[in-house]
């Protein structure tokens, strides 16, 4: 029990926007009559969300590293707009035309990357302008039209599942089921190893029954969540997307140099520096990196959309802080996870899709959301203070 | 002349772990050009701090009485409301600003809210003439010298009607001639009836100008010159400035001193990052050998930390020229990267803003400078990270619950054993320590000095920066002075005096 209490009052803030989220989710699971967590509700919620997941991660790291990005909404929409050129007006192939586009994602983040980190331009004002610049790039590309329809492997991205191959028939979906078995023994055997390791090392370890405990949470949240999704359509290709991308990006800022050095500069930038680390490589580098991400998030919401529009990626930018703040990201730098970001992108959009299913127009939406920003942030502030 | 102006009685104040002023007393004359002298860390900004409600009321003990009347400043504007104002080291004009605005902030002159410019010009006018500043009132303080900056200072001490001004350090960064008249200045306005304690390290300066003289040490007086009724001299002072005893303060060391010179520096010189025309260091040659420890000792602003930082990757300074030999070899570090990975590091001598990433925990602090030691191909084997963090804990004897600790929660002596610990995990041949126990407790700096001595006995080089000389003397086997960015001296630590140290430190091109 001094474990587990231990436990908690050190990741009051991890654990508490978790809870939050579960809260919230059961709010609207009530005041929806159960609508919210339905499997058809539970994959909208997913794919609506997907390019704002992808946002924050980028911007996470950008915060990290006690920088801003203003500018993400508006490459985002400048990359979807060059990808309906390429795509639609061209006939480039799919996959060609989706290696441009991330390769203009991150020239656009090198060239911000170098205005912030080389020249010593404040990321809010270089970003500010990226804002200006890329829209009316946008309106250029797009030359105010709106470009449609994308080729269908190109939507896949977004919007299409991936096929039952054990061709289950009726209402689940065999693949998903069995994937979600699969992921909670890779989940069980990965986690098996980290405890053998501690205990070889004599590291400070939960007891055996909190551990238990916890892998059994652990394994039936896993397989709650794919058999909801398998009573739909099963899972959706840009969740594999966000797989990937979450743990690649847990695994780089947890177990790499460069997530160390990312965390480092943000902390403290002089320590860092004396520290032999290239404080201003880095910045640069995670500037391309949120021009990639935000690359990506233009592609996957055009797709969605099945069109390039002048208007895509609009407030984009401040969802994406919004997510960051609300996961734990400080802007003084240093502090933040990868994780924190997908919740606090998650705790938004499940604020978005509740209310909308409430019928609570978008105005509402707005203020709540802006209130619901603000007691994150004085919750973590206050709880600092203590 | 003997109108008394301004008596502190037994005034002490403690911060936590340190009594700063222990039963201080200070008696200044009318009129009179009062000298405050004593070491770096003696007390002397504390105790005018305290005169000039910095440190308000109820935070310290003992009397203020001025001009006979009892004072219990709460803040910095009861002082200057009596005419008390002090002028810092450094400057606290806003850049931005113009002369006069800069004058009368915070007093503008003004009706019913709305400056009235014309009058503020005008005065801004009057008092540039008094400190002969032949400017317009307009022109932007970032336009100024620094010599010219300080008499806006002044002219804005002026204009609160000043009776006794205090001024820290004021020549530290002015060269000769902008020295000269503002000393000058000071003796007008002394004939003017104005009292003045000046706190300065250059102690040629103050002989020339004062009328009386105290000197602190350790955070009490030492005694009171009066320069009318007694002869005093330069050598007179040193000695009460460091007139202490080496006690045993210093744990024994085991000498394994190698022949093969492992650090060498020629020629060395380095300008100022800003101001590229003013040379900070002037062709510092210095080495260290195998298991030598080295001290560099200077006052305040004699380039000390510029140094190191510049040897340090070049992590100060513009134009730097000379050479580095590391074990004969010509080396160049343009990096700090570079620097580490040859062996040699550099302990800051502030280790909250250099040194540490306060909100990290302890583990990830000390490993943050060798990540190569516990990562392949960029991926960190966490597992041997705690292990190896674990090793220089107990090592260094870091006193924390777990190494998992924010190093936020750590005392500063643990938090230096933390900055030390970092370093030694880069396995350097040549340690540079910049300050290594500034403002850490007695127990905590013998546990450092045994660290550094275990260093040395194990054949690393140590290059030590100090402000205290006694530790400089009761640690090293040579010591190298610095004055204004020049080696001054090169003397063996047994051979070392603190007077003698004291006046090479202070006089440029005795050597």
């Amino acid at each position: 029990m001094e474990g587990l209490k231990q436990l908690l009052s050190n990741n009051v803030r991890k654990f508490g926007m978790i809870i939050a989220l579960i809260g919230i989710a059961l709010l609207f699971q009530i005041l929806t009559d159960g609508i919210l967590l339905t499997p058809l509700n539970v994959t909208n919620i997913i794919m609506q969300n997907s390019y704002i997941i992808v946002l924050a991660i980028g911007m996470m790291l950008i915060i990290i590293t006690g920088e801003i990005d203003l500018s993400v909404g508006s490459v985002a929409a400048f990359v979807g707009a060059v990808a309906g050129v390429l795509m639609v007006t061209m006939d480039f192939p799919v996959f060609a035309g989706i290696l441009i586009c991330l390769a203009i994602g991150a020239i656009i983040g090198a060239w911000q990357g170098f205005w912030v980190a080389y020249v010593n331009i404040p990321s809010f004002i270089v970003t500010l302008a990226g804002m200006l610049i890329f829209r009316g790039l946008t309106l250029v590309v797009l030359q105010g039209q709106t470009i449609a329809p994308f080729p269908d492997g190109f939507r896949g991205l977004s919007s299409a599942f991936v096929p039952d191959v054990f061709g289950g028939e009726g209402e689940i979906q065999l693949f998903t089921v069995v994937v979600g078995i699969v992921l909670s023994v890779v989940y069980i055997l990965s986690e098996l190893k980290i405890r053998r390791t501690d205990l070889k090392y004599d590291f400070k370890t939960i007891s055996f029954p909190l551990f238990i405990v916890k892998l059994v949470v652990f394994t039936i949240v896993i397989n709650l969540f794919t058999y909801v999704l398998a009573q739909y359509e099963g899972i959706p290709y840009v969740l594999i997307v966000l797989f990937v991308l979450i743990i690649g990006y847990t695994f780089v800022m947890n177990k790499t140099v460069i997530g160390r050095h990312i965390y480092a500069v943000g902390g403290n930038a002089n320590a860092a520096q004396l520290s032999g680390i290239k404080t201003k490589k880095m910045k640069f580098w995670v500037f391309v990196n949120m021009g990639v991400l935000a690359a990506l998030c233009g592609m996957i919401f055009a797709g969605r959309l099945n069109a390039a529009t002048p208007q895509a990626g609009n407030l984009f930018e401040l969802d994406a802080i919004a997510a960051a703040v609300i996961g734990g990201a400080s802007f003084t730098g240093g502090v933040g996870t990868v994780f924190g970001a997908v919740i606090g992108a998650l705790v938004m959009g499940v604020l978005n899709n509740g209310m909308s299913l409430m019928g609570i127009g978008i105005d509402w939406q707005q203020a709540i959301k802006g209130l619901v920003l603000l007691a994150a942030v004085a919750f973590d502030v206050l709880n600092k203070n203590k | 002349m003997s109108e008394r102006i301004l008596e502190m009685k037994s005034i002490t104040k403690t911060f936590p772990g340190v009594k700063a002023l222990d039963d201080v007393k200070l008696d200044v004359r009318k009129g009179e050009i009062h000298a405050l002298i004593g070491e770096n860390g003696a007390g002397k900004s504390t105790l005018m701090k305290v005169l000039s409600g910095v440190h308000p009321y109820g935070t310290y003990e003992g009397d203020i009485l001025f001009q006979d009347k009892r004072c219990e400043f709460k803040n910095i504007n009861q002082s200057e409301e009596l005419g008390i104002v002090i002028i810092h080291q450094e400057l606290a004009l806003i850049p931005e600003l113009s002369i006069a605005e800069n004058i009368f902030l915070g007093n503008e002159q003004a009706t019913k809210g709305v400056i009235n410019w014309n009058k503020t010009i005008i005065e801004t006018r009057a008092l540039l003439k008094k400190v002969r500043l032949n400017v317009e009132p307009e022109e932007k303080i970032k336009n100024l010298g620094v010599g010219q900056q300080q008499l806006v200072e002044i002219a804005k001490a002026l204009s609160k009607k000043v009776k006794l001004l205090i001024l820290d350090e004021p020549t530290a960064a002015l060269n000769e001639e902008d020295s000269e008249n503002l000393l000058k200045l000071l003796k007008e306005f002394r004939e003017q009836g104005m009292t003045s304690i000046l706190i300065s390290h250059k102690l040629k300066e103050l002989l020339k100008v004062s009328n009386s003289i105290t000197v602190l040490r350790d955070g009490q007086t030492i005694r009171t010159y009066r320069r009318t009724e007694e002869e005093v001299t330069e050598t007179m002072i040193i000695k009460e400035m460091v007139g202490r005893d080496l006690t045993e303060l210093f744990p024994d060391r085991v000498h394994n001193i190698k022949d093969n010179v492992v650090f060498e520096v020629k020629d060395w010189s380095a300008y100022h990052p800003l101001d590229v025309e003013r040379q900070i260091l002037h062709n510092v040659n210095l080495h260290v050998k195998q298991g030598e420890i080295i001290g560099i000792a200077g006052l305040m602003g004699a380039g000390r930390t510029e140094l190191a930082m510049s040897l340090f990757g070049k992590s100060y300074g513009k134009k730097i020229t000379g050479t580095i030999k590391k074990n004969g070899q010509e080396v160049s570090f343009k990096t700090v990267d570079q620097a580490i990975k040859s062996g040699v590091a550099y302990v800051s001598e502030n280790r909250k803003e250099f040194g540490l990433i306060l909100i990290d925990d302890v583990k990830n602090n000390l490993t943050l400078a060798n990540l190569d030691r516990i990562s392949k191909n960029n991926v960190l084997n966490t597992s041997k990270e705690v292990v190896e963090a674990e090793s220089i804990k107990k090592r260094m004897n870091v006193k924390t619950p777990s190494i998992q600790q924010k190093i936020v929660n750590l005392s500063g002596g643990n938090q230096q054993k933390v900055v030390l610990g970092k370093w030694i995990f880069t396995d350097p041949d040549v340690l540079i320590l910049d300050e290594p126990t500034r403002g850490i407790d007695v127990g905590a700096k013998f546990e450092i000095y045994k660290i550094i001595n275990d260093l040395a006995e194990k054949g690393k080089s140590i290059i030590m920066i100090s402000s205290e000389l006694p530790e400089l003397m009761g640690m090293c086997d040579r010591i190298y002075t610095l004055c204004e960015g020049e080696i001054t001296g090169d003397i063996a630590a047994k051979d070392a005096t603190q007077e003698t140290l004291m006046t090479y430190m202070t006089e440029k091109g005795r050597s």
